[in-house]
């Protein structure tokens, strides 16, 4: 179903205080709270920031300090599809960066920018994924593609293009 | 709800008689290597086909009592053989089907039927090309022995009677009937070693936590698994979650903790969703929560989510994380188990220390140490990967030499390629080469030539790879992971990471060896935490072993592997050349010269070795050489 932004707004202030119930009105909420939020958006609005902020009553520095800490919260919007490659060692050593290549050649992207234009691809460069023996792994919004060649990937992310204006 | 140890003790009997009454039943890899090969389709497949035939039992109901009948279906965690997935094995007789496909699921589930089996399927040894048929007679598997993945891949993960049915909870009963004392001395003179890279005696560190008295206690399973190209944690949580539920309790109630936090790192989710899961389950049973099974011990397990930290697998970092701060160590002492969480005291455990715990508790510490080396007892799970045959997960006993685990186990290098290199205990952990091959895998001997079992990522490297290379992409990795707050790492990692830079991009002199040597001296004496200790590792352990490559690097301008693009030069073949002034016109910095219809030369001092003549040219006269 189709959600309206201030019904989505709504709706992650009251998942945000079922948060705050369940684990208390302290300092130690705030990174569960992020993570809902993080999972909502896809990256944090600052206004939902400052709202957390006044919520725990911990100063807004604080929490911009926490999200910027960790690689999981994004400060900026992410693309539709959100495209990781792995990059961990046994990725790396079964040739990953030519995947890497791949992708960014294919959907567009220059100047180590890491979302395209039109907001459709986030292309992240992680390290390990947990399927080492896949390698190399690539994952499209939590999907995980294994043994990854230059031209498969090509041929997933047409696929995913022709998808590109469903609702997701 | 278990009321007492007897209650528990005759649902866990009778588990284990309905498990053996039940005879039929397909164990289908649902491990994160599988299932990113169809494991899933697979799995929809056979269950499809027993539905179609009326043949399918839930695994549910072979813990009822008419349960006998029919088959069951399980989806299970890594069976480890990742490399041949989708794996699919057949009870009675642990027969292994490797690279299922969907289509083969007809075939699978009549051969269940009358007793056959599927040939095509079977493992085929690649040298003499017979098929095996019992998963134990596999290479693979032979020389393995496994206490903390016993039951991984073998069981359904997501129902209680199932580890019940394996004499789960055995070890808690035990505890809880020996006492705390007891527990402790048992796990001390067990002499298991934390697992997560330290190999400190998890005994020592449960009677420090014994001895402080405090309101309140608690006791962290480390389950952030940062080490990348490392995955046995992830397969424990994912297959086997009980058994590292009852580790903590049994931790807990050994020192006094009533709360546990399982801090598991986000990109796992289905190990989550299996922990809090097992967690509700063992909440029902009564093996969580208030005064438990009679015994006056109170104790609950909470989740915490990692948010993409490495150094948040360093305990204090931890420790910060989940009180909801920035991941930052903090100089020690004090001690977690003197002063962790909210300043209490705390153990710290990783996920496969705590997985050797039910067993320690129910075999004794006696058989513990009957496995593995004196100083190293028990077992060590390791994730093979890289550019080895066989890619998987394996537990062997301390002190299997890497030769076994890379060419007995790992069945080789990929394509017969020489072996060069492997890299064990990840970002942190050294390079360890042919010389070495022979060696005891155990905490001592690999910290005497300068390497570390470390968590257990152990990446198999052939003689394609570019070892410098590879020492630059581990940098990259812990300069861009350091969390800033001491300057020897902060800005250590990053002059290295430079220098490396500059080597791999053809730009390196002889004199930038030395500067490695000296930052990585003083990274690693003056860092405050393990990250920054063990940061320079990588780097100065291959320049140790392979000063020659480096060298061609920096004075000879070559790389031997032919990885590193700087390092590669364009010539134009004489012979093919046509003179048609092509590459000359396509060049960007004007690096190429010639007489129209002679053949055309690059000038190598100007040529940015961007592959642009190449590209244009029309008759492949453009060679490309390392
Ligand atoms: C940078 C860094 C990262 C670490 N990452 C992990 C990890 O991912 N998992 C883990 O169990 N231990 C990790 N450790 C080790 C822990 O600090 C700690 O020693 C361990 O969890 C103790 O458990 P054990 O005694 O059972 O091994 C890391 C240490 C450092 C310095
Ligand atoms: S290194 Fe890529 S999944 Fe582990």
């Amino acid at each position: 179903m189709l959600q309206t932004e201030p019904q989505r707004h709504l709706g992650i202030l009251q998942r945000l205080d079922t948060v705050m119930q369940r684990l208390g009105q302290q300092p130690s909420t705030l990174i569960p709270m992020l993570q809902e939020i993080q999972d909502e958006y896809r990256y944090l609005p600052e206004d939902l920031l400052t709202y957390v902020a006044t919520a725990l009553n911990v100063s807004p520095a604080t929490v911009y300090g926490v999200a910027t800490f960790y690689a999981q919260f994004s400060l900026e919007p992410k693309g539709k599809y959100v495209i990781q490659v792995c990059d961990g060692t046994a990725c790396h050593v079964r040739g990953s960066m030519p995947v890497y290549e791949a992708i960014c050649k294919k959907v567009r992207l220059i100047d180590g920018k890491a979302t395209t234009d039109d907001g459709l691809f986030t292309v992240e460069s992680v390290s390990c994924v947990g399927a080492c023996a896949a390698a190399p792994v690539v994952t499209i919004n939590g999907e995980v593609y294994g043994k990854m060649t230059p031209d498969a990937i090509v041929v997933i992310i047409d696929t995913l293009d022709k998808r590109g204006d469903e609702v997701s | 709800m278990m009321q007492s140890v007897e209650q528990l003790q005759s649902l866990i009997s009778r588990c284990e008689k309905q498990r053996k009454a039940h005879k039929m039943r397909l164990e289908i890899c649902s491990g994160g290597g599988c299932t990113a090969s169809g494991a899933l389709q697979v799995a929809a497949a056979l269950e499809a086909e027993l539905d179609e035939r009326n043949l399918r039992t839930m695994i549910e109901s072979v813990y009822t009592d008419d349960g006998c009948g029919g088959s069951v279906a399980v989806g299970t965690g890594c069976q480890g053989f990742c490399e041949k997935g989708p794996l699919v094995r057949v009870q009675p007789g642990s027969v292994l089907y490797t690279h299922v496909t969907p289509d083969d699921a007809v075939d699978i589930v009549d051969g269940l039927v009358n007793h056959t089996i599927v040939e095509r399927l079977l493992y085929r040894n690649p040298t003499t090309k017979k098929s095996i048929t019992k998963e134990s007679d596999v290479p693979f598997y032979k020389l393995q022995e496994k206490i903390t993945l016993r039951n991984c891949g073998y069981i359904a993960p997501d129902e209680v009677n199932e580890y019940l049915a394996t004499g789960g909870y055995q070890g808690l009963i035990k505890a809880l009937q020996m006492g705390p004392e007891a527990a402790i001395a048992e796990v001390l003179q067990s002499n298991l070693r934390g697992r997560g890279g330290g190999g400190f005696p998890a005994g020592r560190k449960w009677s420090i936590a014994a001895g402080v008295s405090a309101d309140q206690k608690y006791i962290i399973c480390n389950a952030d698994e940062g080490d990348p190209g490392a995955f046995m944690d992830r397969s424990v949580m994912e297959g086997d979650p009980h058994r590292l539920l009852e580790g903590m309790m049994i931790a807990g109630f050994a020192i006094g903790a009533s709360v546990g936090y399982i801090y598991v790192r986000a990109e796992y989710p289905l190990a989550i969703d299996r922990l809090e899961a097992a967690i509700a389950e063992a909440e029902a049973l009564g093996l969580l929560g208030k005064n438990i099974l009679g015994s006056g011990f109170s104790f609950n397990l909470r989740i915490k989510e990692g948010a993409g930290a490495f150094v948040c697998g360093e305990e204090s970092a931890l420790i910060s994380s989940i009180e909801g701060r920035r991941g930052m160590p903090k100089p020690k002492p004090p001690f977690p188990a003197v002063s962790g969480l909210f300043g209490k005291p705390t153990v710290i455990n990783n996920v496969e220390t705590l997985a050797n715990i039910p067993d320690i508790l129910h075999y004794g510490h006696q058989w513990f140490r009957s496995l593995g080396t004196d100083a190293s007892p028990g077992t060590k799970t390791f994730a093979l990967s890289g550019d080895v045959e066989n890619t998987g997960l394996v537990e062997v006993p301390m002190g299997t030499s890497l030769r076994q685990l890379v060419f007995d186990i790992g069945g080789g290098i990929r394509g017969g390629q020489p072996f060069k290199a492997v890299q064990i205990g990840g970002p942190s952990g050294g390079c360890l080469t042919e010389a070495h091959l022979d060696l005891p895998v155990d905490f001592d001997s690999l910290q005497s030539v300068g390497a570390m079992v470390g968590s257990g990522g152990l990446v198999v490297m052939d003689a394609n790879t570019c070892i410098v290379e590879v020492a630059r992409f581990f940098m990259n990795f812990t300069q861009m992971e350091s969390c800033g707050k001491c300057v020897p790492c902060r800005e250590g990692t990053r002059r290295m990471l430079e220098i490396l830079q500059k080597i791999v991009e053809g730009r390196g002199s002889i004199e930038d060896l030395d500067h490695l040597q000296e930052i990585g001296a003083a990274v690693r004496i003056g860092s405050l935490c393990g990250l920054g200790k063990t940061a320079p590792n990588p780097v100065l352990s291959t320049m140790e072993l392979f000063r020659k490559e480096y060298l061609s690097h920096v004075v000879d301008k070559r790389c031997p592997a032919g990885v590193c693009k700087g390092l590669r030069r364009y010539l134009i073949d004489e012979q093919a050349c046509k003179g048609c002034s092509r590459c000359a016109k396509a060049c960007p910095v004007d690096a190429i010269s010639g007489t129209i219809r002679q053949p055309y030369t690059i000038d190598q001092d100007s040529c940015i070795k961007c592959g642009a003549c190449k590209d244009v040219c029309n008759f492949d006269a453009v060679e490309e050489v390392a």
